[in-house]
C-alpha cells in the first residue's frame, strides 16, 4: 500500500516536471520588449534642438494630431538607413513628425541633418537618455505612433518600406 | 560657543554623508535587480550599455525625489512590463513559482516526519 502510494506521487512529480520543461522546450526565450499600446504619453519637458526653449509634451501632442515620435541619433548606422524613409512620411500632410535626438552631440545632429535632410516639425534633445526610458525605449532607433495622446503602435529598429504603409494606412 | 559650532558642523557633515551612502546603497539594490534588456544576462548595475546607464540615472534620480524601491519597481514595470524584475512579484501569474518550492519541501517534509514515525 505504502509502496503504492510513494510510487504514484514519484510518477505524478516526474510527469509535472516533465511537462513543464516540455512545454518549456517551445517556448521562445529570446527577449521581445513588451509592445504595450494605448499607453498615455509620459509628463515630461524637453529641451528643443535648435533654441535652447524648454517645452513640455503636452504642449507638442495634442488631441487631433497624429503623430510619429522617432528616436534618432547621429551615431546610429540604422538610422540613417530609415531616414529616406522618414523624409518620404513627412510628405504627408495627416502626420506630424518629432524627432527625440538620443545622446548626441548637437553639432553632429545638426550636420546629419543638413546633411540627409530635416523631416521633423519639431525636435527634443535626449542628452542622457532619460527621456527615451520615460518613454519605455531600449535604444535608438525607435519609433511610436501617437493618437489623442497616446501610443498605439510602437516599432523597434529601424523602419522599412513595408511599416511605411503600415502607418499610411493607419493615419488615414 | 565655536565648539558648537564645530560640533554641529561635524554632526552635518556626517549624517549628510550617511544619507548619500544610503541612497548609494538602495540605488546599487534597485539596479542589481533590474535587468539590462540589451544585453542578455547582464542586470543594469553590471552593465555599461547606453540603455543601462541611462536607467542608473533615472533610478538615482526617483530616489532623490524620494521614491521607495516598490515605487520604482512599480513605475519601471508600467514602462517595460514584468520582464524587467529580476525578482518577480508575487500575482496570479507567479504564484506556482513562488509555492511550488514550499510545497515540495512541505511534502518531503511530512514524508520523513512519517516514516520517523513508523520507526519509533
Amino acid at each position: 500500500m505504502k509502496n503504492k502510494f510513494f510510487l504514484f506521487t514519484s510518477i505524478l512529480i516526474f510527469l509535472i516536471i516533465f511537462s513543464i520543461f516540455y512545454k518549456g522546450l517551445h517556448k521562445q526565450n529570446i527577449y521581445t520588449p513588451s509592445v504595450k499600446l494605448n499607453k498615455k504619453i509620459p509628463e515630461y519637458s524637453s529641451k528643443l534642438l535648435y533654441t535652447d526653449k524648454i517645452i513640455n509634451y503636452s504642449e507638442i501632442f495634442d488631441k487631433e494630431n497624429f503623430y510619429f515620435l522617432n528616436i534618432w541619433s547621429s551615431w546610429c548606422v540604422p538610422c540613417r538607413a530609415e531616414h529616406d524613409l522618414l523624409m518620404e512620411l513627412s510628405k504627408n500632410e495627416d502626420i506630424k513628425l518629432v524627432g527625440l535626438n538620443y545622446k548626441d552631440n548637437t553639432d553632429n545632429a545638426q550636420k546629419f541633418l543638413k546633411e540627409l535632410g530635416n523631416p521633423f516639425n519639431i525636435i527634443l534633445v535626449d542628452i542622457d537618455g532619460i527621456q527615451a526610458i520615460e518613454w519605455g525605449a531600449v535604444g535608438v532607433p525607435e519609433s511610436f505612433l501617437i493618437h489623442k495622446k497616446k501610443v498605439i503602435k510602437k516599432y523597434i529598429g529601424p523602419l522599412d518600406t513595408n511599416l511605411l504603409i503600415q502607418i499610411k494606412s493607419l493615419i488615414k | 560657543m565655536k565648539f558648537f559650532k564645530l560640533l554641529i558642523s561635524f554632526i552635518l557633515i556626517f549624517y549628510l554623508n550617511n544619507a548619500h551612502a544610503d541612497n548609494i546603497d538602495l540605488n546599487h539594490k534597485i539596479t542589481k535587480n533590474l535587468r539590462c534588456l540589451v544585453c542578455q544576462g547582464q542586470s543594469v548595475y553590471d552593465s555599461d550599455s547606453d540603455f543601462a546607464i541611462s536607467l542608473k540615472i533615472v533610478v538615482a534620480n526617483k530616489i532623490d525625489e524620494g521614491l521607495s524601491e516598490k515605487q520604482i519597481y512599480s513605475y519601471l514595470k508600467k514602462k517595460y512590463g514584468e520582464w524587467i524584475l529580476y525578482d518577480p512579484e508575487l500575482n496570479k501569474n507567479t504564484y506556482l513559482l513562488w509555492l511550488l518550492p514550499v510545497l515540495l519541501f512541505l511534502f518531503g517534509g511530512v514524508i520523513i516526519f512519517k516514516r520517523f514515525k513508523i520507526k519509533n
